[in-house]
């Protein structure tokens, strides 16, 4: 019997009710009584001298109470850089200036140069057509190797050059891997393009700056993972707000797959503005602005090299890497292609040695930043592409070239710095032979080719780090943050219990999940529990969401805040029942000492604290509210094994993807039906980028070519298939105390691979055997043009 | 969205006064329009909606030609023409989504002659008459290039006689990100010939592929479509979703498969 409340249990998930019935309350839901709009006027062009911006006409028009422009900004900070990466020769990185508005220069089409704040969002459209621009064109720096040539147009003219920073990884190694190579049985090299993507949430950023003149606190409402992070960066580093002063809210949030992580400049002019007219001033975004604003994910150009003995043993692996990082430092930009990517580098096998080399470039498009699996997927892709590459040139299976590389013995040092914990991969390639019917593939092609199609089969295995992070390692490595997790419990005197998290929710579910685990801890029915989040005034300092931490960290910090209570109230039932503490044991909501009769109901002991007539006040304070800070001690490390299979129109190129097969250790799984509408979601995501998205600029004007829904190709229902996930396979995490390893991120981090090593697959099975690559997304032109070409 | 005055004639004489003040635009279903504006990228002084002319709603058998108002809605011919004319219903059915057929009408897709669009390639393919409120105008003279028409200023497209072929399909091979034809071709046999009509492929907008129409009018079988020599590359779009070369050869495949399809 499956379970029905508690961990493991498919609860369903309680916040669907207001959303599924449109009551929900997103940010551009708050409405602020006396409100005026910004409208952002950007740039039109990549790259260009800003000579001067005349606002007299606009300012004149009606309804415009002011025009802000870059040199409102001179006095204040410019958007922080949340990591620094240091380089191969002991160098920081280069880290250009980042105004809240352009200043001097336009460096990508989208950048912000003035902010037209009026009574009315018409009002501001209109004003900012009558502000005349002065912008020389500059030429536009867009291609990565161009961009590094000598005499090259520079993005920041103060850097010298392009080049963001030239990282190794692991440095010591370079010379071993290198002769590795040289002495290696075989070597199977291959170039690829992990392609530019926007992350379209279904909901647009928002941000609403709001003043109160008497207490002179500001508050913002913005479309937020991580609203505590905001006010320290915003509050800190660009208008110099102390937190006491400055309350951030993120409520319902409608997706954010990365892009909702970081500080951005709308964010901090709303703010500033509200201050500074004694208005709540709004911003919502269009979906084009989202488009030219929001940070892209991806966009890496790989050499990869993969050594191996006579017996298919890897022996090294050598990486080239070209990061874009666009035309200034995301938040945490720098951090994607470096330790976030090359520590997965050894990925689900024992290859000995590993080097890395990334160059991050500056171009003239939008900041790139982590984007649902944030370097994982792109250390995946690549790695499994040429596993798969490599299996094919030697003639050998594919699943067999990987079994026979797999790490079996956990924990297990990689030669890229981290430690696995536990896993069992074999395991997991048994689960998904069996559940893919690999058996019946050869049938499967033979009933394709009889209506003209190509059938093929794409496998991988994938590792990722997730549970982001222990402060101590990531500080090392550069983060200028720690990513510890927050909790504080609250039990009320009538028992009801409040968590609130630093963690945020925008879709992941934890106001459904949180509970089932407190509910197994205490034996308190689920909908006693009440999750609260996203705002700085009411939850205490955290991290927030990402890189698939929220169970894993900040599930971990409510463990440990409800041990805390559960701990006060055994001494206070230990009174109450005049027992020793030491013999209270807590069992289906009520607490009684061991081997006797003798009981107290959980809400006997809530009201005794809150109501400490009969209560050891000597020993203990009255009321039950505690707060942990969880700092986890090493990385969670989930992994999986996918198939895929496709058929390929060999007369179209079209790809239609027939099955997909997951296999995924997880760890422990709180609620099977979240993880499965997680892995479901990544999946969507990661066929998205393999078969459909690619974030396209003119090579020459640097103009955004798949600006809109019209050329930019999301994935629809009828692009993906019926899934086939599995998660039973789990081993648990061994350092946190739920076991957990984090869901968020694995389908976007593995499907990519599979769905490209299963069209070469098919490719290859209609006779052309020259295509043993082709760049994501595999559309159908491309598709086609491989085959024919 | 730029202000504008709105007006809502009853009758197709009314709209045509309504259009005769300055910078006056008909708006039908919206689908094409209201994004524009939306975007800024147009600034009427005035629309007159045409949504409230029942006299331009309407699809009749008229002997051997089907008849349809200017101001049909996708989703009323996909219903309406299945019986007598599949072709045509299986084209309609596959414009946009549910939501974009129920507002948008053939007469705007005629009227805008986007490259894309699928209306066209059935218009020319049948040697259509598209009937306005002053004149009728064949087909083969009303497509004049991408979003060119005959069409003057303030000219209503009210109604489009379609010859009903003997045979005919419908073949749209989807552009991945707006889902309009990348190349959408449609063929129509009758009794004495055979038209192809191409869109979404061409530099020149929707066109008449008379290589394939001869090969047909003397064997109509996929066959004899795969002798043929694409059409010229060059002449073809090129963008992010497909080379000229490549629009070239899906002509031929589409069309192969249309006259495979035809019914
Ligand atoms: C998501 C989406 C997907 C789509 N997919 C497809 C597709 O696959 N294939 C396809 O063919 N189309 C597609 N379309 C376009 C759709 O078919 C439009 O409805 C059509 O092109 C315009 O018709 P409308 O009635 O909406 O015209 P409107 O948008 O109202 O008007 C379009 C233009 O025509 C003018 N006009 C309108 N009616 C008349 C008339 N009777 N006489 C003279 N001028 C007139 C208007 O002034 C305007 O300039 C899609 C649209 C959307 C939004």
């Amino acid at each position: 019997m499956p379970k029905d409340h508690g961990i493991g249990a498919s609860t369903k998930r309680r916040e669907d009710v207001r959303f599924l019935t449109g009551t929900g309350n997103y940010t551009d839901d708050i409405n602020v009584y006396g409100q005026a709009y910004v409208h952002f006027l950007r740039s039109d062009v990549a790259h260009g001298t800003i000579n001067g911006i005349d606002t007299a006409a606009a300012e004149a028009m009606p309804g415009v109470l002011h025009i802000f422009t870059g040199k409102d900004f001179e006095a204040v900070g410019g958007i922080p850089c949340g990591w620094q990466v240091t380089d191969r020769f002991g160098q920081p990185m280069k880290e250009p200036k980042h105004p809240v508005l352009a200043h001097g220069k336009v460096r990508h089409v989208g950048d912000p140069i003035c902010a037209v704040v009026a009574e009315t969002l018409e009002q501001a459209r209109d004003a900012a057509e009558a502000i005349e621009l002065d912008i020389d064109e500059l030429p536009a720096v867009v291609n990565m190797a161009k961009a590094l040539e000598d005499g090259a147009t520079l993005v920041h003219d103060d850097l010298g050059d392009n080049l963001c920073y030239d990282w190794g990884f692991v440095e010591e190694n370079k010379e071993a891997v290198d002769e590795a190579i040289k002495n290696a049985a075989h070597v199977t090299t291959l170039e690829l393009v992990n392609n530019r993507v926007v992350p379209n949430p279904m909901e647009p950023r928002v941000a609403i700056g709001d003043f109160n003149a008497a207490s002179g606190d500001s508050t913002l409402y913005t479309t937020s993972q991580n609203p505590h992070v905001i006010r320290l960066l915003m509050g800190a580093f660009v208008l110099g707000i102390p937190e006491h002063k400055l309350r951030v809210v993120a409520p319902d949030v409608g997706g954010g797959f990365g892009s909702k992580i970081y500080h951005y400049a709308e964010e901090a002019l709303c703010t500033f503005a509200a201050k500074a007219l004694k208005r709540p001033v709004k911003w919502t975004s269009t979906r084009s602005e989202a488009f030219m604003s929001d940070a892209h994910g991806r966009d890496h150009v790989t050499t990869i090299e993969l050594a191996l003995d006579a017996d298919h043993k890897f022996t090294a692996v050598r990486t080239s890497t070209l990061a874009n990082m666009g035309a200034y430092l995301s938040t945490f930009a720098p951090s994607v292609p470096t330790w976030l990517h090359g520590t997965l580098m050894a990925g689900n096998y024992t290859t000995p040695l590993v080097y890395c080399n990334v160059r991050a470039v500056f171009t003239n498009t939008v900041p790139v930043d982590a984007y649902r699996g944030a370097g994982r997927p792109e250390a995946t892709y690549q790695l499994e592409r040429v596993i798969d590459k490599a299996a094919r040139e030697l003639g050998v299976d594919p699943i067999e070239i990987r079994r026979k590389n797999f790490v079996t013995e956990f924990p297990y040092q990689t030669p890229v710095a981290v430690e696995y914990d536990s896993g069992d991969f074999h395991r997991l390639m048994d689960k998904l032979e069996a559940a893919a019917d690999f058996g019946g593939f050869a049938a499967r092609r033979a009933e394709s080719e009889k209506k003209g199609m190509l059938r093929g089969l794409g496998i991988n295995c994938f590792i990722e780090a997730c549970g982001i992070a222990p402060s101590n390692l990531v500080g090392q490595l550069g983060a200028r943050a720690g990513l510890y997790e927050s909790a504080t419990v609250r039990v009320n005197a009538t028992g009801g219990l409040v968590v609130m998290t630093g963690s945020h929710s925008h879709g992941q579910g934890h106001e459904t999940v949180f509970p089932q685990v407190i509910s197994e801890m205490t034996g308190l029915e689920e909908h006693m529990v009440e999750i609260e989040h996203g705002d700085t005034a009411n939850t205490p300092m955290g991290m927030g969401t990402y890189g698939s931490r929220s169970i894993a960290v900040g599930g971990s910090a409510m463990v440990r805040a409800t041990e805390k209570i559960i701990n006060k109230m055994k001494k206070i039932a230990a009174h109450l029942m005049e027992a020793a503490e030491g013999d209270i044991e807590l069992k289906d909501g009520s607490f009684s000492v061991a081997g006797t009769d003798k009981s107290v109901a959980w809400g006997d002991v809530c009201l005794a604290a809150y109501v400490p007539h009969n209560y050891p006040l000597e020993d203990i304070e009255p009321g039950l509210e505690e707060t942990a800070f969880y700092d986890p001690a090493n990385f969670t490390y989930p992994a999986g094994a996918y198939a895929c299979e496709v058929e390929v129109d060999p007369e179209t190129g079209k790809v239609r993807i027939d099955r997909f097969t997951t296999a995924d250790d997880f760890g422990n799984v709180m609620n099977p039906m979240i993880v499965d509408g997680q892995v479901h979601g990544g999946l969507a995501q990661g066929i998205g980028q393999a078969l459909l998205e690619n974030s396209t600029y003119d090579p020459e004007t640097g103009q955004l070519l798949s600006a809109s829904y019209m050329d930019y190709a999301m994935p629809r229902a009828d692009d993906v298939p019926f899934f086939k996930v599995d998660h039973t396979n789990g081993t648990p995490c061994t350092h946190n105390p739920l076991g957990v390893k984090g869901c968020g991120e694995a389908g976007a981090i593995g499907s990519t691979p599979t769905v490209v090593n299963a069209v070469v697959d098919a490719v290859q099975s209609g006779g052309h055997k020259h295509v043993t690559h082709i760049d994501m997304p595999l559309t159908p032109g491309r598709v086609w043009a491989a085959m024919n070409g | 969205m730029y202000s504008f005055d709105i007006e809502r004639p009853k009758s197709v004489a009314d709209a045509v006064a309504a259009l005769g003040a300055d910078e006056a635009q008909p708006i039908a279903g919206g689908q094409t329009l209201i994004p524009t504006l939306k975007q800024r990228l147009a600034s009427p002084s005035k629309l007159v909606a045409l949504s409230g002319i029942e006299e331009m709603k309407y699809v009749r058998r008229d002997g051997d030609t089907l008849v349809i108002g200017g101001g049909t809605t996708h989703g009323t011919i996909a219903r309406e023409t299945a019986e007598h004319f599949p072709g045509l219903a299986g084209l309609a059915a596959r414009i946009g989504d549910p939501a974009v057929r129920n507002r948008g009408t053939i007469g705007g897709s005629i009227a805008n002659n986007d490259p894309s669009a699928c209306y066209p390639s059935a218009a020319l393919a049948c040697g259509a008459t598209i009937v306005t409120d002053k004149r009728e105008i064949a087909a083969d003279d009303y497509f004049q290039g991408m979003f060119m028409t005959a069409l003057e200023e303030g000219e209503i497209v009210t109604e489009i006689r379609f010859p009903i072929p003997e045979k005919s399909a419908y073949m749209k091979f989807e552009q991945i990100a707006s889902r309009f034809p990348l190349v959408g071709v449609f063929v129509a046999k009758f009794a004495d010939k055979v038209g192809v009509g191409v869109t979404g492929a061409s530099n020149d907008g929707v066109f008449r592929w008379s290589e394939a129409e001869q090969a047909l009018g003397s064997n109509f079988a996929a066959d004899a479509v795969s002798g043929l020599t694409a059409p010229d590359a060059s002449d073809m779009i090129s963008d992010l979703h497909g080379t000229g070369a490549y629009r070239a050869h899906l002509v031929g495949v589409m069309t192969k498969r249309a006259v495979a399809a035809a019914s």
